[in-house]
């Protein structure tokens, strides 16, 4: 090899190295840009500016000042930007999630147990897999529409959702179930675990796969059936990995507005959600309607609940990234 | 068999009376009907199959079949003006250039920057580089679409149009664009390109690696001579299912690229995509029964044709990469 192409060469690596460098980075600095944006839009709203000042003021923190303006969680949403809050929206958020998670967690779990500790190699069940790979796929706002007619309007077997639905159940409890299910928490709950499903089953999946078969030999060769191996052995084994993988999927069901806005979840609601069937409203379609307003002081109300979503989120993924590390620390 | 003996310890019989079944037939009644609970959950996912395409299918031939619409005209038509106007079209055209558009600037920006990176977290990154960059890529993963919709929104257009005043003295770019919105969808799409990818070059052979070098290639060679055309399906694979999220994403193009439909390739004009459509229809409480509801379903027949047809191309991608390398 002559000395200048091996200059050249070594030259050409260099500058890959620093292209690379500058690439890669990039993501760190359009996280950064990301964060400063929010919270330099939004943070007037969740921090009491006069409180602030007179610690400023002070010049020393005698006692820890309550900066936090609690108005903004505790009232409802409003036509004046001053007065509005998050309260319907956040409390909307956890039903409709908690409802999904309970809905989507046992189908979920059972899906991925069956195909990875049950299922022969039929082409049945070859196809069942592929099946659910190619559903993370579809678009979330497809799964709002399916949302929408098959839960929502129940496919207009029971008439139309906005005239004198069917009741099934005591009539003023907030456990009764009417029909066609409606614009409800359950309604939302169910669209949503179709978005997630396929993260659960999949997630879940590797997270079987990860145990090592000797587990599973050594407890079949003791006699126990292939149900006790899986509940006893194989489920303890990988219930880090799994709770990972679900904790992401919840991420992944407080951020999306996509489906619930097909559903038909309503813009302004001044009422918590008490029940299944209660109407609801969830953050980010608060924030969309926010965000999609023309003056400015939306804009910094969208922000401020921006910012309450993604530590929300941020501390999911914390968990979800402690979890993985306790995973992999402890099973070389 | 006397009770005093250790084996029958206190614990072992209560373990005995909770868990065991009494008999074997027993035991095996209950270990079908688990069997058969978890094979019905599994069924499950087929169904949520089936009900997509039964019912996209039925109602877009219910809409094909409405007097006011034709199915040449819906396929080939570029005028699409459902609401607006003394007479409707519905070519679904204009709403397609839309989609590709802002996926297009979306993938002209993640795939490469996506690409690159994976390549360094993989083959130059030190352990403790990797350990900035991969929390960053994964807390961008975690982000959810409205928040990148207001990024574009509040951030990404205004700049690109102080941008342009600094160099050309006009800002060029309207306020909803098919650019912002289009980099804002990169920036959701990088961490799946790069992710991906990064597995995809970690699943190549150290042997490969090695041979490489013992020929006296530097780690560009290597890595972009030798790795990256031993995982290239992998790769491609990371492209396909990031562009179809890209053409799936609705909150950032219902924010930010606008709501005009028409048959462009100028990514400085307002757009509207498949998903911003459907946004807006029943954003305006479209009626159950009627044409502007029933297009929304054929539009999402379309938009359902496009992301399937992507993701079955991207998953057989991946999986004979996969075995390749098993």
């Amino acid at each position: 090899m002559t000395a200048a192409l091996r200059t050249r060469r070594l030259l050409q690596d260099r500058l890959f190295l620093s292209t690379c460098l500058v690439l890669t980075s990039l993501s760190l600095v359009v996280l950064c840009l990301l964060l400063s944006s929010v919270i330099s839009q939004g943070w007037r709203g969740l921090i009491d500016v006069e409180a602030l000042r007179a610690v400023f003021a002070e010049g020393r923190i005698g006692r820890i000042p309550d900066l936090v303006r609690w108005n903004f969680f505790s009232e409802y949403a409003s036509r004046k930007p001053l007065r509005a809050g998050i309260r319907a929206p956040l409390l909307g958020t956890i039903w409709v999630c908690a409802t999904c998670m309970l809905l989507s967690l046992p189908l979920g779990v059972g899906t991925a147990i069956y195909l990875e500790e049950f299922a022969a190699r039929s082409r049945l069940n070859r196809f069942i897999a592929l099946n659910v790979r190619n559903l993370a796929g579809v678009p979330s706002i497809v799964y709002g529409i399916i949302g929408l007619t098959a839960f929502v309007r129940m496919f207009g077997i029971f008439g139309d959702v906005d005239r004198d639905p069917i009741r099934i159940g005591p009539a003023d409890s907030d456990f009764s179930l009417t029909l066609p299910i409606g614009h409800s928490v359950l309604a939302g709950g169910l669209t949503l675990m179709l978005v997630i499903l396929p993260i659960i089953i999949i997630s879940t999946q590797e997270a079987l796969r990860a145990v090592p078969r000797g587990l599973r030999q050594s407890s079949l060769a003791l006699g126990a059936t292939l149900w006790q191996t899986t509940w006893k052995v194989t489920l303890p084994t990988a219930l880090p990995g799994i709770m990972t993988g679900s904790i992401l999927a919840l991420s992944r069901a407080i951020g999306e507005a996509a489906p619930l806005l097909v559903v038909g979840i309503p813009v302004f609601i001044a009422c918590d959600p008490e029940g299944p069937m209660s109407p609801f409203t969830v953050l980010p379609f608060q924030i969309f309607n926010w965000a999609g307003r023309p003056q400015p002081a939306f804009h910094a109300l969208a922000a401020s609940a921006i910012i309450v979503l993604l530590a929300a989120l941020l501390s999911f993924n914390a968990l979800a990234i402690y979890l993985r590390h306790r995973l992999q620390t402890r099973t070389p | 068999m006397n009770t005093s003996a250790p084996t029958d310890a206190p614990g072992v019989i209560e373990a005995a009376r909770r868990g065991v079944p009494r008999s074997a037939e027993s035991r095996d009644a209950r270990e079908r009907l688990i069997r058969g609970l978890l094979q019905l959950s599994a069924l499950f996912s087929i169904g949520i199959t089936a009900a997509i395409i039964l019912t996209l299918a039925w109602e877009t031939v219910n809409f094909i079949a409405l007097p006011e619409v034709s199915l040449a005209d819906f396929l080939l038509g570029t005028n699409w003006s459902p609401l607006l106007g003394a007479e409707q079209h519905f070519g679904v055209w204009p709403l397609v250039s839309g989609t590709m558009l802002v996926a297009g600037v979306g993938a002209a920006f993640a795939l490469p920057v996506g690409l690159v990176s994976a390549i360094y977290l993989s083959e130059y990154a030190r352990p403790g580089v990797r350990a900035t960059l991969k929390p960053a890529l994964e807390v961008l993963a975690g982000v959810p679409t409205v928040v990148y919709g207001f990024f574009a929104l509040t951030v990404i257009t205004p700049g690109l149009r102080w941008l342009c005043t600094a160099l050309f003295g006009v800002p060029i770019f309207p306020g909803y664009n098919a650019t912002g919105a289009g980099l804002a969808v990169g920036v959701m799409i990088l961490p799946i390109v790069c992710s991906l990818s990064e597995d995809a070059l970690r699943a190549v052979p150290r042997g490969l690696r090695e041979g490489a070098f013992a020929l006296g290639g530097t780690r560009f060679d290597v890595s972009v001579r030798v790795v990256v055309p031993a995982a290239l399906s992998g790769i491609l694979a990371s492209f396909f299912l990031a562009i179809t999220r890209a053409v799936g994403e609705t909150m950032i193009v219902a924010l930010a690229a606008g709501g005009l439909a028409h048959l462009t390739v100028n990514p400085a004009s307002e757009v509207q995509t498949m998903t911003a459509y459907m946004v807006q229809i029943f954003l305006g409480d479209a009626p159950a029964f009627g044409v502007e509801n029933l297009s929304s379903y054929a539009v999402a027949a379309v938009l359902f044709v496009f992301t399937f047809s992507l993701t079955v191309a991207g998953n057989a991608l991946l999986r004979r990469f996969q075995e390749e390398y098993e």
